[in-house]
């Protein structure tokens, strides 16, 4: 294969993780108000009401200490349609996203109604909480918003948390109290305090390498290494890449051979999160003859013996399973050459 | 050029797992710390610097953002940096520049890391496609080097665990520290568990939730201050790659450089006689001696001789992180910071149980990345020349 | 006392659907050659260097580390970075030379927008306790500011693709713009909805792209550039970000800059970064640009929106406007988060 007119690769890159949140007291209150089907709102040293709640007033930066409960019905004062749901997103068949002011308090709450059609969506629209049947105190315990046909109310004034709301709680036509869990009506918190969250977060992205690299890897694939030789510092790179040093790219290729001294090394024998390999293993920096730079590699077949100097050579894979990746080397073993003089490789530590 | 100094500064119980706040919660224990120990109230803040490491740690894209609001930047300007370890430092390296500039009177400047929210290991270990399967962790891109260091210099094998020891026992006099061993011994250290050899259990850094402000003033905000403030005498901060051929990766050379501009824009000439007490940033034991002769605190070769005769524990010529440091408390995007307000705590007499007795002038240092980010600053308390 | 700075070179990479490495190292090398030789400088005598990425376009911790190899940054350099549009990064650049830290600075911004989903990924932005856990997508957020701003009478969708025609026909002459082209605003309101209100037209390209520029100071400038682009002032503020904590139809960050900055209302040309038609319309009424004002003769984010680079491109674009005489006194906008939650105004002209 002609590696110089190679294109350059991509690949998948995904990563994924279960991200633990701790709430602190505002946004823990809020959670476990959420779980136990009761919106709550804070309010501000201006009397405004703040759903979802603010940790901190952002007149008096003072910490926020008192929250007040909220029904769970609406006026949509922002909408936008959505036809084709994203991964993570509240509903996978097409919904609305909304600005949704709970009645009695003065601020706008993200989430999405469930209209059926782009149609039934406006500004001003009355909706309710349809609450999710498995609850955690997590903003996820709203399912969703749906169209409320119930009567239209007064908004926006700052009427929240006054004791008059509280009695306007829904108590009663929520589709989902299956469960037999305490009504959203019940003032009371039924359960521990929620004090953390989990939320996954996972994303795809696409890697792409560049056109040296390519090279590189399609050069790995016939079970070749390939270097760079700066054009300005003369000195060889591998994998090849522009030079760190000079900022110039790639000019002149330079094969690399699979031989090496290992100039440092670190025994690793710890399990850590994200690791590939079971511990102990050698992972060693390997100067390739050739090569001005070293690479880090696995050094196998030495258990113990691994050191400063020594001489090691790469352990390919079978060729039936070579492909364009550094994985071609399974790793590094001693050679049973003498070992190099500290001088020959003190400048690369 | 103007002055600029550190007025007060805070900062969080640093743990394990803060799980008794949010980020916001935890930005604001050092925020509000912060500006009670400088005797300033929000109104006189004119912009908030927020520096923290990758946002893969929290899980939030650009958290300041959302946090706008919480840190009292609302209305105000609002910078978000992020240089990998060094970000502390580099941080209130911004802020000071935006002082000396004159565009501020009074800017304060935040560090957080939240890494309880997910696990820094995973985050750092995300290999990207088209690489090697051969990651060897934090500590294992590091212990290579402490090999290195230990081969050039012909340090003996316990200095490493005399770092931890002395380390470990100043944490122990620090309310705030997250690992607090005042019962931690030479034998202990070096019976723990060896992780990435040559570097023990002992002699690693822990994963902590922390955060850290400091408010920076001007010399007209400097000289209102009814309490002591730290003049900041001068700043620095050099970046070289993470490779290259003939990289030194025991003394970089963006280290030992950024250290000369550092003491040669503070008049200082012989770091070891003039600086009382220095806060460099010591994930892994080893790098005491290593940046002691990168900073230019002994010759290449000798730096562990200062860690062995005892020199750099409280009352030897040069104490060296008296607070413990990052070996006892590691948020790491706010590690720096805690490295650059600790030497001005030290200089302003506020540093309490492990207060250096008569410091005047202290070093604050952080370092990121394959040790190719460094960012460091001298304070003192008086605005010298 | 302080010195003055101007902006003497800045180059940028074409805007594409999809170019070029995560890493962003081979698109930045001859990024920065052509911005130092529009400048007249060798790399070796760029005092600092600030850039501005996020990590979260690469899907990787520490992305920005490797962009360092382009600079090739041995010797060692005086050098930052800002997890923010590179328009940040310029500003702390700015003020380093403001403070007498440096003499000379080159700022750039660079991100593959394509290696993600973009709009899913910008979900992250969004609070991480009671938003970002139901990924709204920043193409949705924008929309809902839309609708809020056509039902305060504020703009319409027939304004909005006015917007949309004059930016691709601007942008027709732009080699770096990913889109162009003539459109009728009444074809243009004939097409659906992307997300309600917004179309196709109302949205900025997924774009992939990178932007670099040079600054210097006083004398330094004057020798390196024949008509430097002065800096009267910089200035920049963030809102809080709470969608229906705000009202979305101002931009009170975006008004306090300007006014930091005393922009005046009669400007040659202000390039506004702007991602969705509406946000042109907002920061208009918000910036106070009177209708003499040229908005975006480049065709502006609307043609081609590098993440990260797109705010510094924004400069950019006004610094070349007076730099080559066509404007006396330019503007150059960027913003930053959901909805123009994060804005910074640069104003800048010739001087003789």
């Amino acid at each position: 294969m002609d590696t110089a007119s190679a294109p350059p690769l991509a690949a998948p890159l995904d990563i994924a993780f279960d991200y633990t949140r701790s709430l602190g007291p505002v946004l823990g209150r809020f959670m476990t108000g959420l779980r136990d089907r009761r919106v709550l709102g804070a309010r501000t040293a201006d009397g405004r009401v703040h759903v979802p709640p603010l940790e901190y007033d952002p007149a008096t930066h003072a910490p926020v200490t008192e929250l007040v409960p909220v029904p769970p019905t609406g006026t949509v004062t922002s909408w936008t349609w959505t036809d084709q749901p994203l991964d993570g997103q509240p509903l996978d068949r097409p919904f609305g996203w909304a600005l949704i002011r709970l009645d009695g308090a003065d601020t706008a709450l993200l989430h999405a109604v469930d209209a059926g059609t782009r149609e039934s969506m406006r500004t001003g629209m009355r909706v309710r909480i349809r609450w999710a049947a498995e609850r955690s105190g997590h903003i996820r315990d709203i399912a969703c918003f749906e169209p409320d046909p119930g009567p239209p109310r007064a908004s926006g004034s700052a009427t929240g948390g006054d004791p008059a709301t509280a009695s306007d709680l829904d108590t009663s036509g929520d589709p989902d109290t299956s469960n037999g869990a305490g009504t959203s009506g019940d003032l009371s918190t039924s359960g521990e305090l929620v004090t953390g969250i989990t939320t996954p977060i996972r994303l795809s992205y696409t890697h792409t390498t560049s056109a040296e690299e390519s090279r590189y890897l399609h050069a790995l694939s016939e079970g070749r290494l390939l270097g760079q030789r700066c054009p300005a510092c003369r000195k060889v790179y591998v994998p090849p890449r522009v030079c760190p040093a000079d900022g110039v790219p790639t000019e002149e290729e330079v094969p690399v051979h699979d031989h090496g001294t290992v100039t440092t090394f670190c025994v690793v024998n710890v399990p850590f999160a994200g690791q590939r390999l079971d511990p102990p293993y050698v992972v060693a920096q390997v100067l390739l003859d050739g090569a001005d730079i070293p690479i880090p590699h696995l050094i196998l077949g030495a258990a113990g013996e691994v050191r400063m100097g020594m001489r090691v050579a790469a352990v390919w894979r079978d060729p039936a399973t070579w492909s364009t990746t550094p994985e071609n080397i399974a790793h590094f073993r001693p050679t049973g050459e003498p070992d190099a003089p500290y001088e020959s490789y003190q400048e690369h530590l | 050029m103007r002055r600029a100094a550190v007025l007060g500064t805070g900062q969080t119980q640093h743990q394990t797992r803060r799980t008794d706040v949010s980020m916001a919660g935890l930005c604001r224990e050092a925020i509000d710390r912060a500006l009670a120990d400088a005797g300033v109230d929000w109104p006189q803040i004119d912009a908030v610097v927020l520096g923290k490491a990758p946002d893969l740690f929290e899980g939030v894209m650009m958290p300041e953002l959302f946090l706008a609001d919480a840190l009292g930047a609302a209305g105000r300007p609002l910078l978000r940096v992020h240089t990998a370890g060094s970000v502390g430092g580099a941080t209130g390296v911004v802020a000071t520049s935006l002082v000396r500039a004159g565009v501020h009177q009074r800017v304060l400047a935040v560090a957080f890391e939240k890494q309880s929210e997910s696990n820094a290991m995973w985050a750092l270990s995300i290999q990207p496609p088209f690489t090697a399967p051969i990651g060897a962790g934090a500590g294992g891109y590091f212990a290579p080097h402490v090999r290195a260091y230990i081969r050039r210099s012909n340090a003996p094998e316990h200095v490493g665990a005399m770092v931890a020891v002395k380390d470990r026992r100043n944490g122990a006099l620090n309310p705030n520290a997250h690992l607090r061993q005042p019962e931690i011994t030479l034998e202990s250290v070096q019976a723990s568990p060896m992780l990435w050899d040559p570097i023990r259990y002992d002699e690693t850094c822990p994963s902590s939730d922390g955060a850290c402000a400091m408010v920076i003033g001007d010399q007209a905000a400097a000289e209102a201050s009814e309490r002591p403030v730290a003049w900041i005498r001068a700043t620095a901060m050099r970046t070289e790659p993470t490779y290259f051929a003939g990289k030194d990766h025991v003394n970089p050379r963006a280290g030992a450089e950024a250290a000369q501009a550092l003491w040669q824009a503070a008049g200082i000439t012989d770091p070891l006689a003039e600086v009382d007490v220095a806060e460099i940033y010591v994930p892994f034991s080893w790098f005491e001696p290593m940046w002691l002769e990168n900073l230019g605190f002994a010759e290449a070769g000798h730096g562990w001789k200062l860690t062995e005769s005892g020199e750099t524990q409280i009352g030897g010529r040069l104490p060296v992180n008296p607070s413990g440091g990052v070996l006892c408390s590691n948020p790491i995007g706010a590690s720096g910071m805690l490295r650059f307000a600790e030497a001005a705590r030290q200089v302003m007499g506020r540093a309490g149980e492990h207060q250096v007795a008569g410091a005047k002038t202290a070093l604050g240092h952080a370092y990121g990345g394959g040790s190719q980010f460094f960012s460091m600053w001298v304070v003192s308390d008086t605005a010298g020349r | 006392m302080n010195p003055a700075v101007a902006i003497i070179g800045f180059a940028q990479a074409p805007c594409r659907p999809s170019a070029g490495t995560t890493s962003g190292v081979e698109t930045l090398v001859p990024l920065f050659h052509q911005a130092l030789s529009a400048a007249r400088l060798d790399r070796r005598e760029v005092d600092f260097w600030c850039s501005g990425s996020s990590d979260y376009l690469a899907g990787r911790a520490f992305s920005f580390v490797s962009a360092i190899d382009a600079i090739g940054a041995y010797p060692p350099i005086c050098e930052s970075h800002v997890e923010m549009d590179a328009a940040w990064a310029f500003y702390e650049a700015y003020v380093k030379i403001l403070a007498g830290e440096a003499e000379t600075a080159l700022v750039y911004g660079f991100g593959k927008s394509s290696a993600g989903l973009l709009r899913r990924v910008l979900a992250l932005q969004l609070d991480p306790y009671v938003a970002a856990p139901l990924w709204p997508d920043s193409v949705s957020v924008a929309a809902l500011q839309a609708r809020l701003a056509i039902d305060a009478g504020l703009v319409t969708e027939e304004a909005m693709a006015e917007v949309a025609a004059r930016s691709q026909a601007d942008a027709s002459t732009n080699p770096y713009a990913q889109v162009s082209g003539q459109l009728t605003v009444d074809d243009l309101v004939a097409t659906p909805y992307v997300a309600d209100p917004l179309r196709a037209h109302d949205c900025a390209p997924v774009s992939d792209g990178a932007a670099a520029l040079v600054l210097a100071a006083g004398e330094r400038a004057r020798r390196h550039r024949e008509q430097p682009a002065w800096i009267s002032g910089v200035a920049h503020r963030v809102d809080p970000q709470g969608l229906g904590e705000r009202d979305l139809t101002t931009v009170p960050s975006a008004t306090a800059a300007a006014e930091a900055v005393s922009l005046p209302a009669d400007l040659d040309v202000a390039e506004l970064h702007a991602p969705f038609t509406h946000q042109e319309l907002l920061l208009r009424t918000a910036l106070g640009l009177g209708d003499r004002v040229r908005i975006n003769p480049s065709g502006g984010a609307l043609c081609g929106n590098p993440m990260f680079s797109a705010g510094l491109a924004r400069i950019g674009a006004a610094a070349e406007q007076v730099m080559s005489g066509q404007a006396r006194r330019a503007a150059g906008h960027a913003t930053s988060g959901p909805a123009l939650q994060q804005n910074l105004i640069c104003l800048l002209e010739a001087r003789s």
